[in-house]
């Protein structure tokens, strides 16, 4: 039984039907001062993230700082072979010929704008993860399909299994499990 | 659809993006059934066939090709790139449509995309692919294309030449297919995870479970993911009209009449988009019929699709006229004899009108709204396209070569059995990776579907098997 966890326990899950119950109590859980809690949804539900007082930003400027390490990276390559390293008259045309080097600085630009976009984004998220505890919760898979669910942590400090079982269930929920770690 | 100007019924109001009754499990349940399923459709394995035969053509074109040279092509001097540039060009432009519907489509809120996007980026993905055995094989000796073209330290100490417009297609291409890859396997992370949970066969799970990186769908992850994929949308819309850009400088920056004009860019990327969205609704309308998708790719898809590629196609057609008035108004006698004899008295001058009519005069019917609701129109006018575009292509490269500046360079162009063996194979090629693809990943993409379903879902309806 889930509801007898032998292993340490990691927290309480409870399921949602729909999204807006899931934005209403994750408003709520948080109003009641739970901290280590996190939300699960089969798609973005918008304003989800700030019901749970979740702001990250970090991407916008670590994509920024990846984009022009690539225009620094694609310019400096140019330059470094054009004008340093073999620098040849080729219809006459000027070493550093810095028009000509636009496109090729603009494309290692979105290249690394982009990469940086995505690697960051999954280490952010601390992606991939083969494992996590909220996937012992035993209707789990319906989160990436129809269901909705929240979870709030052992670790908090807050937490009290008998307490945030019935506050949960106040929610509206429609079950509640403990999962273990 | 809410607050529509038009009375209930009547035919002018849009239609809608998906079709009435569906709840989060219906799509699900629809979509996830298309790959995990033991009854694939009949017409899967017919195309798959095709394809296959087709590629098995391109194999041996490409092995007989490497043994004896390019040679066994019918590119010859003047006509120094002949099928292989056009192709590149053909297949470079119609993964334009992909990133055009995954990228800039989000940015102006199309919510229309979200049911063509997903099948639309594997067709970049896979076009780029048929694109990119062409330069390289086009090198004669592709083993050695590594330093011509990539700037890497090698033994000679010498660089590809950044002042070429070549090499910037070299930075162009290669950046344009490593993004659509990323954007494309990033966007199928969350359908990946919806596999992994309704997939019945442990070693499925286990697979679509590596792909999904242990996605959970927790909040904060979906936070980061959309502004992630919301700055992969904003980097891919200036790389994809940069790619066409570059692809057109390859002709503009040559002084050869016929190729060297300032119109070419913008032409390049309203030609690319408008033959990316043929080839788009020439995959839709098949595979929505095959899997019995019409309640995701409804009419008001192939509608909003088919307006795109009316819009574009003039876009394009404004590109012929400017070129045609700037070879005659520049006075020059070489640009005004290019034109003469691409138009009027050279032996390929059926070309030039052969492209007329499939892009500028059979696309017209589209103005039409019952043809535009009419799939077999559609799909007409969509073949035309993917003809056009392939001829446009063939009139800029080849009419423009084979006669040039001194008469006693002039040689006629034939191509051979291997350029036609070549090309269709990468059609089959592309074939053959589409269909393997919509065998195995989601089509569409269903997390963004779910979305869609604003209403309190209803029960779910019946879903028809196929």
């Amino acid at each position: 039984m889930a509801d007898q966890p032998t292993a340490p326990l990691y927290g309480l899950v409870a399921e949602f039907d729909s999204a807006p119950e899931l934005l209403d109590a994750a408003r709520e859980v948080t109003r009641a001062g739970y901290r280590k809690t996190d939300a699960f949804s089969p798609f973005p539900i918008h304003g989800l993230a700030d019901a749970l007082d979740f702001h990250d930003r970090r991407l916008s400027l670590i994509v920024l700082l990846g984009g022009i390490c690539g225009l620094l990276f694609g310019y400096s390559l140019e330059y470094y072979t054009q004008v340093i390293s073999f620098p040849e008259n080729i219809g006459g045309r000027p070493y550093h010929a810095w028009v000509a080097f636009i496109p090729p600085a603009f494309e290692t630009t979105i290249l690394f704008g982009a990469f940086t976009a995505g690697i960051t984004m999954l280490v952010l998220n601390g992606l991939p993860s083969p494992y996590h505890p909220v996937f012992n919760a035993p209707r789990f898979r319906f989160a990436s399909q129809d269901k909705f669910f929240l979870a709030i942590e052992a670790a908090d400090p807050k937490f009290n299994e008998a307490e945030t079982r019935a506050f949960l269930t106040g929610l509206h929920a429609r079950e509640v499990v403990a999962v273990e770690e | 659809m809410e607050g529509s100007q038009y009375p209930k019924g009547d035919f002018r109001a849009p239609l809608p993006i998906i079709g009435p009754g569906h709840s989060f499990r219906s799509i699900t349940n629809k979509l996830t059934s298309v790959v995990l399923t033991k009854n694939t459709p009949k017409a899967w394995f017919a195309v798959m066939a095709i394809g296959f035969v087709l590629l098995n053509g391109l194999m041996i074109a490409i092995t007989y090709l490497l043994f004896k040279g390019i040679g066994i092509w019918g590119t010859n001097i003047p006509v120094g790139w002949a099928f292989p540039i056009i192709n590149f060009v053909w297949w470079i432009g119609i993964g334009h449509a992909g990133t055009l519907i995954s990228a800039i489509l989000l940015l102006f809120k199309q919510d229309w995309r979200t049911s063509i996007n997903r099948f639309a980026e594997a067709m970049t993905l896979f076009a780029v692919v048929c694109a990119a055995i062409f330069p390289v094989i086009h090198t004669g000796r592709p083993w050695l294309a590594a330093y011509w073209l990539f700037p890497y330290p090698n033994a000679m100490t010498i660089w590809p030449n950044f002042r070429s417009p070549l090499i910037w297609d070299v930075f162009a291409v290669s950046t344009y297919g490593s993004v659509s890859a990323l954007f494309w396997f990033i966007g199928l992370i969350p359908d990946m995870a919806t596999f992994r949970d309704t997939a019945e066969h442990p070693l499925l799970k286990k697979m679509y479970g590596v792909l999904s990186l242990g996605w959970r769908g927790s909040a904060r992850h979906w936070e980061r993911y959309e502004h992630a994929y919301l700055l992969l949308a904003g980097l891919s819309t200036p790389l994809v009209l940069s790619v066409h850009t570059v692809v057109s400088f390859d002709f503009a920056v040559g002084i050869v009449p016929g190729w060297h004009a300032t119109i070419f860019p913008p032409y390049f990327v309203a030609g690319a988009i408008y033959d990316g969205f043929a080839m788009v609704l020439t995959l839709a309308i098949p595979l929505r019929a095959m899997y019995g998708l019409r309640d995701f790719i409804t009419d008001r898809h192939i509608e909003n699709m088919a307006k795109v590629m009316l819009a574009t196609g003039l876009v394009v057609v404004y590109g012929y006229s400017c070129e045609a008035f700037f070879g005659w108004y520049s006075g020059n006698e070489f640009e005004r004899f290019m034109l003469k004899n691409r138009m009027y008295f050279g032996p390929m001058a059926w070309s030039y009108w052969v492209l007329i009519l499939c892009n500028f005069l059979v696309p017209q019917i589209m103005w039409s709204k019952r043809l535009r609701r009419k799939t077999w129109a559609v799909f007409t006018a969509a073949m035309f396209v993917n003809v056009g575009m392939w001829l446009e292509r063939f009139v800029i490269i080849v009419t423009s070569l084979h006669r040039d500046f001194l008469p006693s360079s002039w040689e006629m162009y034939y191509p051979t059995k291997w350029d036609f063996i070549t090309l269709f194979g990468t059609v089959g090629l592309f074939l053959t990776l589409m269909f393997l693809f919509v065998r195995v990943l989601p089509l569409i993409s269903i997390f963004e579907m779910r979305t869609l379903v604003t209403d309190k879902p209803a029960a779910a309806p019946q879903v028809e098997g196929h």
